[in-house]
């Protein structure tokens, strides 16, 4: 027999890969390239289009990021109602749901879970819900400060740092505790 | 929640934010904002200093600006001194402001260091977890090197708090990504994995990433957490849903633990410790049992909670890929999502029934869903789910179906996203030609291609039909008739036109017998479409008609004049003129012998590799190619198998090519010698010329050789001889007898992934080469030689790094029972120059083509093959599992038919194939009788050769 071979070059591996087969080879891309696999960024924006809060858990330029931004706004807005909540988008799953006039989206890579994604979203609007009692996209515009801490406490890069509501809560509210009474800015000029 | 936590006396803010949205314009927000920046700016310059809550205020607002998509040059010094206020509020601020906004401005880096330094010593918890939520959320270098070596300290420390754990172990994770180089591995390490144990579920959740990323980089080191993950997921699956309170949602008991958990047993085999799989298995199968439970809870976030887990734990199963039960039981609670109501599952049951399709135990039991998958790509609304479908069907294509299943995709095409439709294409045109037995039925899948979606049909396509036609004589009149009658549609796609003006070029004559498709008819026809056709189809038919001036001489005459008309001989543009002078003349001058030498049919192509699957892999990223991307890679590969490399035929398969590649425009294999017969003609020179520079680009590479490249270019390759095989070479080629994937080595640095196909006498191995650990490996060179008269040492290239793919193109010239070797030699940074050889999985038993037949003619053969040498038999021990799925998939995996009905005794197995070799074909009878009281096999080879009887037995007496 005879072989010739040929080289690939360097190519990076693409996740695509490995979910297109089964077979424990995958094994070798996955300790390649799974090392990425997080959330990559959470998206909040109205149904007009507003972005609200924006959190990116990969570095990217911010010229990148108003591109994916603008693309992604637009892709979502476009589907209907009852489509499927997941999309392939570039290399990444989109994992989004609708609240009210606000949009929640997500974008997570090949391997990840879209259904837990699905429940962090969910879980994300108790957190905010409970905190501003019964939320709405005003409350998240006038204290987006408190919707990113929120986020923080929840999740951390892109990874679930505490699940469970009541010790999210209580991490907020400690902080809360710890600010100065109101009536101390009273007299403070405005602008 | 108390009141005050809905902002905290921000008024200035809040007005602010009222103002913006209050205004009519972009101009009118832009107004407002350069007055408030205006503001800030003075009051920021100004000699008043401000108090900490005016700074936070203004840092407030220029943040809200930029989140509002404005550039903010100003303010980050403002913020970084509200970093060591010691008030709460202020602090917080400081940091969001910062991880939003600063990027690597090494004089401010280093003074927000200094403060989250500060932080991170102050025992204070709230303050340490704002600084290390800031390092997670920057991740910068620099705060690598400040911070890499305390975090590990805080998050095993045996007196942190659990909150600040789980911040720690999360800013490790980003650390970690980052610059991994930054972070060292010590004694904190094994203190990690325990973490898997804490009693505290927030701090397993968040250290649980932690893990799984370095597990996925330094296995070895981490694989204790295999016993500890699988216990603890073993006690929340049991668990009732009260018991983990606040940690159950939805009545599922800690959903995105148990996911984590599932996922960080993908980055390990299935465990060796029989108990702990044992443990695991059950777990799985609880997991599996749980779905057909009637729901706790009618919400929507109860069933996607405990289907996140389910799906988890199908991708383990698929990533353990051995054991046929579970593949099976989730193969078919995926059927059953298929026709769920909610899309989401469908979608995701679709999705995750294509990893399915490629397993050999579950590949059947996800055909049984064809039915569905088609109705879900007629019915379904939304094209999302719909491309989830085709991909589906496009997976679970066989032999046995491929007929239903590009007719569903023909037929969906007509209808289908115009965003969806090239890929189709290409899938329908790659599954006809791999699953073509009978190539008239190709023809046609092809036609209707281009006739239904011709826009889409990309040049790939066509050009892979006329290869084929031209390959097979027993297809070729049938072609001719098909494209006839295609072209009489009165609009026809251009591409139809090209592949009617081919093939009727070349064998027009075989119709021309009916009066219905005369010569004249048959010119006449293509001449009509000539006039709407774009410049390049008009110069493909120009090369018909000169054909069909050899093919019909009673042609000749209408078609010169055609050629002489001023339209043809005056064109405007170059090509067409050169070809309409040149044709012309070549008519007029040339007697009928020297014609029929230029014009002569097309020699057949060399075999090549479909250079569709490339199509379809750029176009869609590797992954799309799901199982068939097995036999993808072409050009940049080097297209002909092992064509172009066979030593000394080089040369001469080099200039063939050259000349196959000529004669793609009708021009004969013996150009040069009628060039220089007409030398006295000075056009002939220019036909040559305009010929050549018309070759289309499909061909270029078609004589490519793989040339060595080393890589860095500096570094010289280690120069040690190969080492020797390892001793458990043999056992490795082994596992590979009956499959084609899977991973062939692994230590602690490397990992050598193997995915092959093959048909016929040849084939197409892919080498996946993983870096397991984080250093670099240098000069990475691997080589492969052939045992026996053969040698052929190639030496890729190879980097070090995170993975390289090889390919390697096999032929199989003769039998043979030696494996080739794989020499793998590279040095770690630092290290010792590793050397390690390898038997590459390629058997015999790889070229198989399987032979059904009927009983009797099975003992007829049997009979004939009766010689003793060409028997060859085994008596042996099981070795494995005698269940008869098990057995009934190995013997297809080695590539034979497996026969039913045939053995009087229904418990033996008989299989027929031939091995495909260049030189010859050899026949292969087989029979397997298993004794289930006695755990023993008889298993009897007839060969035609008696080698290959013997090498197949031993082969063979290793598997079951």
């Amino acid at each position: 027999m005879s072989i010739s071979e040929t080289d690939r070059g360097l190519h990076r591996w693409s996740p695509h890969l490995a979910c297109s087969s089964a077979g424990d080879f995958e094994m070798v891309a996955a300790v390649a390239a799974r090392s990425g696999e997080q959330m990559q960024f959470m998206l909040l924006f109205s149904r007009q289009g507003k972005l609200r809060l924006q959190k990116w858990y990969v570095p990217l330029s911010d010229k990148e990021k108003k591109k994916i931004t603008r693309e992604l706004v637009q892709t979502v807005l476009a589907r209907k109602p009852k489509m499927c909540s997941f999309l392939e988008w570039r290399d990444l799953k989109i994992v989004y749901k609708r609240y009210a006039s606000l949009y929640f989206c997500c974008a997570i890579e090949d391997q990840d879970n879209e259904l837990i994604t699905l429940e962090i979203i969910h879980r994300y609007v108790e957190l905010l819900d409970k905190y501003f009692g019964s939320v709405c996209e005003l409350d998240i515009i006038f204290n987006f400060e408190k919707a990113y801490f929120i986020l923080d406490e929840f999740l951390l890069g892109g990874e679930a740092q505490e699940t469970s509501k009541k010790n999210v809560l209580k991490a907020i509210e400690q902080a809360d505790l710890l600010q100065e009474p109101r009536h101390e800015y009273f007299n403070v000029p405005v602008y | 929640m108390p009141a005050v936590s809905k902002g905290d006396g921000m008024r200035g803010l809040a007005v602010f934010i009222s103002d913006i949205r209050n205004c009519k314009s972009k101009e009118a927000e832009i107004k407002r904002i350069n007055k408030e920046l205006a503001n800030i700016r003075s009051k920021f310059k100004g000699d008043k200093a401000l108090d900490g809550y005016s700074k936070k205020k203004y840092v407030c607002k220029l943040l809200f600006i930029f989140l509002l998509g404005h550039d903010i040059d100003f303010g980050h010094m403002e913020a970084v001194n509200l970093l060591s206020s010691n008030k709460y509020t202020e602090k917080q601020i400081g940091y969001l402001f910062i991880s939003v906004l600063v990027n690597s401005n090494s004089e401010l880096i280093r003074l927000i260091n200094n403060a989250i330094k500060n932080d991170l010593s102050s025992r204070n918890p709230t303050f340490m977890c704002l600084a290390l939520h800031c390092i997670a959320n920057v991740g910068s270098r620099e705060m690598a090197e400040a911070f890499a070596s305390e975090i590990p300290r805080i998050l095993v420390a045996g007196d942190t708090m659990d909150s600040v754990k789980q911040s720690a172990a999360l800013c490790l994770l980003r650390l970690y990504k980052t610059s991994p180089d930054l972070v060292l591995m010590g004694e904190w390490t094994s203190r990690v994995v325990h973490l898997l144990n804490d009693q505290h579920m927030g701090v397993v959740t968040a250290a649980i990433s932690l893990i799984t990323c370095l597990s996925q980089k330094n296995p070895d080191e981490f694989k204790t957490c295999v016993s500890l993950a699988v216990s603890r997921l073993s006690r929340i699956v049991s668990s009732a849903s009260t018991d983990l309170q606040d940690y159950t949602y939805y009545f599922v008991p800690a959903p995105w633990l148990s996911c984590k958990l599932l996922r960080l047993l993908q980055c390990y085999p299935p465990p060796e410790d029989g108990a702990v799989k044992g443990r695991l298995v059950e777990c799985l199968e609880t997991i599996l049992n749980k779905a057909q439970e009637p729901p706790k809870s009618k919400k929507v976030q109860h069933s996607n909670a405990k289907n996140a887990i389910l799906f988890e734990a199908i991708s383990l199963i698929i990533h353990y890929d051995s054991e046929p039960n579970l593949l099976v039981r989730a193969c078919n609670q995926l059927g059953q999502f298929l026709q769920h109501r909610e899309t989401n599952l469908r979608y995701l049951a679709l999705e995750s029934m294509c990893t399915l399709a490629s397993s050999e135990f579950s590949h059947e039991a996800v055909k049984t869903h064809i039915e569905t998958v088609i109705n879900a790509l007629k019915t379904e609304r939304d094209v999302s789910v719909r491309q989830r479908a085709a991909d589906l069907l496009y997976a679970m294509c066989d032999r046995s179906n491929a007929k239903q299943i590009v007719a569903e995709m023909l037929s969906y095409l007509e209808t289908a996203d115009y965003s969806i439709r090239e890929e189709m294409v290409l899938k329908v045109a790659i599954l006809a030609e791999k699953y073509a037995v009978d190539y008239s039925w190709y023809v046609d899948t092809i036609l209707n291609l281009i006739r239904i979606a011709g826009d889409y049909v990309s040049e790939e396509v066509w050009y892979r039909v006329i290869q084929i036609v031209i390959n097979r004589d027993d297809v070729q009149g049938y072609a001719a008739k098909t494209v006839f009658e295609a072209l009489q549609a009165p609009a026809c796609h251009e591409n139809m036109v090209k592949v009617g003006g081919y093939i009727l070029g070349e064998f027009g004559n075989l119709i021309a017998g009916d009066p219905r498709s005369s010569p004249l008819v048959q010119f006449n026809l293509l001449h009509s479409k000539f006039h709407l056709c774009s410049v390049p189809t008009r110069a493909l038919l120009l090369s018909a008609y000169i054909k069909f001036i050899n093919l019909f001489p009673e042609t000749k005459a209408t078609i010169q004049e055609v050629l002489r008309c001023d339209s043809q001989i005056r064109n405007s543009d170059v090509e067409l003129q050169q070809r309409a002078v040149e044709y012309l003349k070549l008519s007029s001058i040339a007697s009928t012998d020297v014609l029929a030498t230029v014009l002569e049919e097309m020699p057949p192509f060399p075999e090549r590799e479909s250079s569709i699957l490339a199509k379809l892999k750029k176009k869609k990223g590797p992954g799309a190619v799901s199982v068939t991307e097995l036999d993808d890679g072409k050009r940049e590969a080097g297209e002909l198998n092992g064509g172009g490399d066979r030593g000394p035929d080089t040369a001469a398969m080099a200039a063939s090519n050259a000349v196959s590649t000529l004669s793609l425009l009708f021009i004969c294999k013996t150009l040069i010698a009628v060039i220089s017969h007409f030398h006295s003609y000075p056009f002939i020179p220019y036909l040559s010329c305009c010929l050549s520079a018309s070759i289309p680009a499909l061909f270029c590479g078609l004589s490519l050789h793989p040339c060595p490249v080393l890589w860095p270019p500096s570094s010289a390759p280690p120069s040690e001889d190969p080492a020797p095989p390892l001793s458990e070479a043999d056992e490795l080629l082994n596992k590979f007898v009956c499959k084609n994937n899977g991973v062939l080595f692994e230590n602690q640095l490397l990992q050598i992934g193997i995915k092959s196909e093959y048909r016929q006498n040849l084939g197409r191995m892919y080498l996946f080469y993983g870096n397991k650990t984080s250093v670099q490996f240098a000069s990475f060179t691997t080589t492969v030689s052939c045992p026996g008269e053969l040698h052929k040492p190639v030496e890729p290239l190879v980097e070090g790094g995170a993975q390289i793919q090889q390919v390697l193109n096999i032929e199989c010239i003769t039998d043979f029972s030696d494996a080739p070797l794989l020499n793998i030699k590279f040095s770690r940074y630092g290290g010792a120059l590793q050397n390690l050889t390898l038997k590459l999985p390629v058997t015999i038993n790889k070229f198989f083509q399987p032979t059904e037949m009927s009983s009797s003619d099975f003992f007829q053969r049997w009979k004939q093959l009766s010689q003793p040498q060409q028997e060859a038999q085994k008596i042996f021990k099981a070795n494995h599992s005698m269940d008869t799925e098990v057995l009934k998939a190995k013997l297809l995996g080695l590539g034979t038919a497996l026969l039913d009905n045939i053995d009087p005794n229904p418990e033996n197995y008989v299989c027929a194939g031939v091995i495909q070799t260049k030189s010859q074909q050899i026949g292969c009878l087989l029979r397997l009788e298993p004794n289930a009281q006695a755990q023993m096999y008889r298993l009897t080879l007839r060969c035609s050769k008696d080698t290959v009887s013997k090498r197949l037995c031993e082969l063979l007496a290793q598997q079951f």
